[in-house]
């Protein structure tokens, strides 16, 4: 019998192991591979030929993500990785449990005893390695160095763990607040058990001996602690826990062995053709690319001008998510100075830095304004103390029109976010912002560069050169990285893979950002910003995709910097704040983690104390423990409705049976109905209580699908303290059909609140102990009703007559009446003092659910706080008609959807907007969104959409809806012009 | 409402020298119903465009968050217009309409919007419905279509067993799926001459056709057994699920694809249920019923012939499969496949294909409920259950996916192993369930 070989090619690493006959381990080897799979995988195999010269043939096997394609091309036995780790971990640890292996993009989770069972990660990248180097990347350390700072952490912050994507923006503000690098790093990992717990384990319990393998847990001693930690046990890191995959490889072969220098020939011959699906090159010919960088040349600006003689000068610093612009202009609005700077994790040294620069630079400077922008705007603003703070979409529009005075489309793409608006009479007219996925934005491109081992200027500058761009789709970055793998595999070149990525960024920003429909109907003055289009293969790519020229300002990437200045220049006050010399030389910086005590949503706070004893507190939900307890009137129709429900309260009941009913989905609207017929049968209540992250962690472990919406995730939770109170049985029903309220078609719940008791009921362990109520009820048919449910009832419980059930469903029906009308009377009157008083309204749309604040996040909070009334999408349910739709209108919550957004679209209001709640996740709300749309639009009005899901991060929201505000300011005084 | 305003119908003009173009579903099925309507004056061409283009077109006209299948059945349409293959003034397009709780039956309209910003919107959708939800003047379904076309899909699904559970045992390679497509083209002439579609010419091909298959030569061979189930577009169309079927059959696999027949009862039991479950029209009920009743003879027509032969897996009834799926779920699940996917997953577990590829589009709604979500508890019924629930989107690789469907196999080739110590357990799962109905 020969040495057998493994090999585990996994997406960065290639490891390789051999044995001899009693499967001693005889030569192990670990390496990067950099996406070059094929050379150094020969490299490994020549290395081993010539070690073990007595021994030409071995079994060769193959295992890993990456491994398929070389096991096909070579005819060598391919194990799939997670059953080859199962073979070696049976083989080396047989007394094991489960084992929890991380790699570079994949996490996996492997039961071994009590129904062995595999679990990997899917469609989503987020608790991996590649994960952790992002991260430790955006604080500006290697991986080793996040590990050695979590070490010393002081506390945790929450991190959304679901994606990279979220979990970044949930970092970018923590860095910009100010938290440290200690403290994040540990937040950074702990996300990442959470990951792999809730997202692979999905409610199964990790228990007994648990092995770590793979590259992560080796190297990061603080992630093994921290899952050590969470799943409150001792998992154990073997030795040579990098190679257990390709150990299994090589336990899992066939005996056929081959000799090595056939498949290292193999190798050789592997075809090389360039089988991928390409698109057309980005230049047909040496002409086109020269003709393109003259046009391009034209659209420069002075960038070195002199102060003028006085010194005036303006100040706009643009403090990004991975970096900071600043930018001083002279008195005739040029650019004097300007930098480019990376965070760097803290914002507040670079600036400072920049200061102390410009003021050794021009000793005689005097600064008449400043303004900050970005997601660093006020640290900046208090820190330094700039006179203005700008939304960022104001101040890139500032500085377009600078440029192209009759702009009506800008698009900026940035490291993380991108931001398009349309203008329409002189005002921003709608945003688009990317909330959920950040695969359209330059650090995307940056990150493929780094892996593929070249800076970024290098990397674009190839793509010009590619003439088969790999056509790589429009798709999420974690999905990206396989398909580049791919298209490397089938012979792209580096350049044909730049070329594809500067494309797919464009696509990304176009169809799933934007959601153009057309290309070329975006607008006719397009002004591109931001850093990522001073790459020139971006920047092409985007003229042929919407298929004419666009304007790129040669200080394309600190256009928010430079609309900052003009705007402190154009509002500019009586005296500028901006510290001065002598002030930034003692300027002192420290920053302290509180947790805040105001309310219960515990917000963790960071708070900066500056050198002149300023404070600047940051993480706050609510405005409370900056200004106290505001005293100011808010008109708040959430709020309104969260106290309706508040009525409802627990009830002793007669029957000495106690009901549980859990506060979520469809809950949130039927519970006058249910709570009145329960009551009223004698029934005892107990309510689940108020949503929170903790009530929401009690039943993480049991939700079987990890795509599902967060209203829908939350019930676990709310099942789980109902089980815990101790409730005789949980009373929640199924309900395809909603109240009919005669607005659509139909009347339908989504297939999500209609059935998610069916998924509680099969997943729930807790509920196995107690009675669930989950039979199917129609609201609808109210004549059918009482008898249906006597029915149903006399399933569970004993004596209660049908007469009962009549005079309770009636007393039932005219209790759910008379909560709708009571929430139509609010609404009505908050529209009429909205009107008196000459507030801005906004129809805040979603669903019931919505006001839940743990799903809502406070946003019906933050837009009172903006001085807006706010109204929700029932609130003005009595002017409701079916209008017509271009959809099928068959679901009881989107009709009214689609009436609120009516109501707004017909208003002549300009202060009556409509801004819509979508959860993540909702496929119903991707044919609704467009339709909402599509209302407002007839009339001009603009349309706002808030994705919400786990995530906390209120940055993006908050720019959404203060652009908003600007753009209705903007537009109002337009009108006012025009009259 | 639906804004009808700008609704461009189907004339009886348009029928003389129309093309109607339609997705492609089931491939043996969909050829049968295709040729059914070239004989009844319509000239229909199941589309068979699956290039790259219909994805890219998809994304661009179609809302990227939408359910897959619309964005690739719109893509297609779409895709197949701008080709140039077509007279865009001579085209027509044609798309089912279900209705129901889930966002599956907005399909014709998500077309329509999308046909209109792709500057398509004269080419008329004819609405494929079995109540004829929107009228077109050039178009109907009559009766004897839709006796035919009932006949076509049995004779599909009957066709689809055979083929499954032949072809990883023939000898000679392609034997099977040259019966398949000589049986095709023979029903197809049949229906032409309005025969075959007779329940008794249909009994009497179903055994013709049953020996014909019984006749291939076959061997034993070790296949791991595979059940099939998922939403329906992607369970069934190969443009959306990646060639799965051709994927398992490399892996030698014996797969097993429960028919579309028991979609229809499915669809058709939700008007009995609904009445039962809530009350309603008395009439509506029993016109439901006696549809159950008429398509359930046709499940006979298909599983008699089968069960007579005695060598092959026969499809359950949805009859069985009501009763199995009772302790997990209310019949009262009817949204997308509803309970039908979880009984078809328990079904399976029974007769030997415990390892299941459950696929669905990325966040498809109902799958989170009767997929995903039936998963752990068909594990404690059926300690063998293999199942791995599969996300089809255009962002997906079919790397990725088919690496997934590895790890199934690997743990399925392992559990066939020690296959012969579960029969008695599995039995017992059996006599669970039963007992508790």
């Amino acid at each position: 019998m020969s040495y057998r070989l493994g090999l585990d090619i996994g997406s960065t690493t290639i490891k390789c192991v051999v044995l001899d006959e009693s499967d001693n381990i005889i030569f192990r080897k670990y390496t990067r591979h950099l996406s070059l799979i094929s050379e150094k995988t020969r490299e490994l195999l020549c290395e081993i030929r010539d070690t073990f010269c007595g021994e030409q043939s071995m079994c060769i096997s193959v295992s890993g993500s990456a491994g398929m394609g070389i096991a096909n091309t070579l005819g060598i036995d391919f194990i799939q990785e997670v059953y080859a780790a199962k073979l070696a971990v049976s083989r080396y640890i047989p007394d094991t449990d489960a084992v929890i292996e991380l790699g570079g993009e994949d996490a996996k989770i492997l039961f071994l005893t009590g129904g062995t069972e595999v679990r990997m990660n899917g469609s989503c990248a987020g608790g991996t390695g590649a994960f952790i180097d992002q991260m430790a990347a955006l604080l500006d350390i290697s991986a080793e160095e996040l590990n050695e700072a979590a070490k010393s952490y002081e506390k945790i912050y929450n991190i959304a763990s679901r994606c990279g994507v979220f979990a970044k923006s949930d970092v970018q503000p923590l860095i910009n607040q100010g938290a440290t690098k200690n403290d994040i790093s540990k937040s950074i990992l702990n996300a990442v058990v959470n990951q792999t717990v809730a997202g692979l384990a999905q409610g199964r319990k990790i228990k007994g001996n648990v092995v770590y393998l793979g590259g992560p847990l080796t190297f990061l001693s603080e992630l093994r602690e921290s899952f050590d930690y969470i799943l409150g046990l001792e998992g154990v890191c073997p030795d040579n826990s990098l190679y257990f995959v390709a150990l299994g490889a090589a336990l899992g072969g066939s005996e056929n062995s081959k000799e090595l220098d056939s498949v290292i020939e193999g190798i050789d011959g592997m075809d090389n053709g360039g089988s991928y699906n390409s698109i057309s090159a980005l230049f047909e010919n040496e002409q086109e690319l020269t003709e393109f960088r003259s046009r391009h040349s034209k659209e420069s600006v002075i960038t070195d001008a002199s102060l003028t003689e006085s010194g005036g000068a303006y100040l706009g610093i643009d403090a990004g998510s991975t970096t900071i612009k600043a930018v001083v202009i002279n008195e005739n609005e040029n650019i004097v100075y300007s930098s480019y700077m990376p965070n760097s994790g803290n914002p507040v040294p670079i600036v400072r830095e920049f200061l102390l620069e410009v003021y050794d630079r021009y000793p005689n400077i005097r600064f008449l304004g400043s303004c900050s922008t970005g997601y660093g705007e006020d640290i900046i603003k208090n820190a330094f103390g700039c006179d203005l703070g700008v939304v960022e979409t104001i101040a890139h529009y500032t500085s377009a029109r600078k440029y192209e005075p009759s702009v009506d489309f800008i698009i900026d793409i940035g490291g993380q976010d991108i931001k398009c608006f349309k203008i329409a009479d002189g005002a921003i007219d709608d945003i688009f912002l990317n909330e959920a996925c950040s695969s359209g934005c330059g650090s995307f491109l940056s990150t493929f560069a780094g892996a593929l081992g070249y800076g970024i200027e290098e990397f674009s500058a190839l793509a010009l050169e590619s003439k088969k761009p790999v056509d790589l789709g429009s798709r999420c970055t974690v999905f990206m990285n396989s398909s580049v793998k791919q298209a490397q595999k089938d012979g792209a070149s580096v350049a044909d893979i730049s070329a594809g990525l500067a494309i797919s960024v464009v696509k990304n920003a176009l169809y799933k950002v934007i959601r153009v429909t057309d290309a070329a109907s975006v607008g006719k003055n397009i002004v591109v910003q931001g850093g990522t289009f001073l790459n020139d293969a971006v920047l092409r790519a985007f003229e042929k995709e919407i298929g004419h020229n666009v304007t790129r300002p040669s200080v394309a990437g600190i256009m928010g910097a430079y609309g900052a200045a003009l705007f402190a220049k154009q509002n500019k006050k009586a005296q500028c704040t901006l510290l001065g010399k002598d002030a930034l030389l003692n300027f002192t910086h420290t920053v302290k983690a509180v947790t805040c005590n105001g309310c219960t949503n515990r917000c963790k706070l960071t708070v900066n104390t500056f050198s002149d004893g300023k404070k600047y507190i940051a993480g706050n939900q609510c405005d409370r423990p900056i200004k106290g307890e505001t005293a100011a009137e808010s008109y708040n129709m959430y709020e309104y409705k969260r106290e309706l429900l508040g009525r409802y309260t627990d009830k002793e009941g007669t029957r000495g049976i106690t009901l549980g009913i859990p506060m979520g989905l469809n809950f949130y609207e039927t519970l006058p109905f249910w709570h009145t017929l329960l009551d009223k049968l004698g029934f005892g209540i107990k309510l689940s209580p108020v949503s929170t992250k903790k009530l929401y962690q009690k039943g993480q472990q049991s939700i079987p699908s990890d795509t599902v919406c967060y209203p829908a995730k939350l019930i676990h939770g709310h099942i789980a303290a109902l089980c815990e109170e101790g409730v005789d049985a949980v009373f929640y029903p199924c309900m395809t059909y909603n109240f009919d309220e005669g607005l659509g078609d139909n009347h339908f719940n989504c297939p999500v609140v209609a059935y998610y008791s069916q998924v509680i009921a099969n997943n729930m362990e807790q509920i196995k102990n107690a009675l669930l109520i989950n039979d199917y009820v129609g609201v609808d048919m109210k004549k059918h009703f009482p008898k249906k449910l006597h029915a149903l009832l006399g399933k569970y419980f004993d004596g209660i007559t049908l007469r009962e059930v009549k005079e309770a469903a009636k007393a039932a029906y005219a209790e759910y009446e008379a909560h709708i009308e009571r929430i139509r009377s609010k609404g009505e009157e908050f529209l009429r003092i909205a009107e008196d008083k000459g507030l801005p309204v906004i129809l805040l749309c979603g669903r019931p659910y919505h006001i839940d604040k743990e799903i809502n996040h406070g946003i019906d909070k933050l837009i009172c706080d903006m001085g807006a009334v706010v109204i929700s999408e029932d609130g003005l349910g009595r002017g409701y008609k079916e209008i017509p739709t271009t959809v099928l209108n068959q679901w009881t919550y989107h009709s009214r959807l689609y009436c609120a957004a009516d109501f707004v679209s017909r208003s002549d209001d300009p202060d009556i907007n409509l801004v819509q709640l979508v959860s993540f996740g909702c496929g119903v709300d991707a044919v609704t969104t467009d339709e909402v749309r599509k209302i407002l639009w007839k009339n001009q009005k603009i349309y706002t959409q808030l994705k919400i899901d786990e995530i906390t991060n209120l940055g993006a929201v908050k720019i959404r809806l203060r652009s908003l505000f600007a753009a209705i300011e903007q537009k109002k005084r337009g009108a006012g012009l025009d009259r | 409402m639906i804004d009808n305003s700008e609704r461009v119908e189907f004339t009886a003009e348009m029928r003389k020298d129309y093309t109607i173009l339609a997705p492609n579903m089931l491939d043996i099925h969909f050829c049968m119903v295709e040729n059914l309507f070239h004989s009844a004056g319509y000239n229909v061409k199941m589309l068979r465009n699956y290039d790259q283009s219909v994805i890219n077109e998809g994304l661009k006209y179609v809302h990227n968050d939408t359910c897959y299948p619309a964005l690739l059945t719109i893509g297609q349409m779409i895709s197949a217009l701008k080709s140039g293959e077509y007279d865009i003034n001579k085209t027509a397009l044609m798309m089912t309409q279900t209705g129901g709780g889930c966002r599956a039956s907005n399909y014709i309209h998500l077309l329509r919007k999308a046909l209109k910003n792709a500057g398509l919107g004269h080419v008329p959708v004819i609405s494929l419905s079995i109540g004829n939800m929107e009228k077109n003047s050039g178009f109907s379904l009559t009766f004897t279509m839709m006796v035919k076309a009932l006949a076509a899909l049995a004779y599909g699904d009957l066709l689809t067993v055979l083929k499954n559970q032949t072809k990883p045992y023939e000898i000679n390679e392609g034997e099977t799926d040259k019966l398949v497509a000589y049986w095709v083209k023979l029903l197809s002439e049949k229906f032409e001459k309005g025969r075959a579609c007779t329940p008794f010419s249909i009994k009497r091909f179903m055994k013709r056709i049953v020996a014909s298959f019984l006749k291939i030569e076959t061997e034993e061979r070790d296949c791991v057994k595979v059940g099939v189930v998922g939403e329906i577009y992607v369970k069934y169309s190969p443009l959306a699920n990646n060639q799965l079927e051709s994927f398992l059959f490399s892996q030698g696999c014996e797969i097993n694809v429960p028919g579309i027949m028991g979609f229809f009862m499915h669809v058709l039991g939700n008007g009995v249920d609904d009445v039962d479950l809530y009350g309603g029209s008395k009439l509506k009920r029993l016109k439901s019923k006696a549809a159950l009743w008429l398509i359930g003879k046709y499940e006979g027509y298909i599983n008699k012939p089968l069960a007579d032969a005695g060598r092959y897996s026969v499809p359950a009834t949805y009859k069985h499969l009501r009763e199995l799926v009772a302790p997990v779920m209310g019949h009262g699940c009817k949204m997308g496949e509803g309970w039908l996917l979880t009984a078809e997953m328990m079904e399976l577990c029974e007769s030997g294909y415990e390892n299941i590829v459950c696929a669905q589009p990325f966040g498809c709604l109902p799958n989170h409920i009767v997929g995903k979500g039936m998963i752990r508890t068909l594990r404690e019924y059926y300690p063998d259950a293999n199942i791995v629930a599969v996300d089809y989107d255009p962002g997906a690789t079919k790397v990725n996916q088919e690496n997934r469907i590895k790890l199934m196999l690997s743990v399925a080739r392992e559990n066939m192993a020690k296959k012969d110590n579960n029969t008695e357990q599995k039995s017992k799962a059996t006599d669970k369930i039963l007992q508790t109905v």
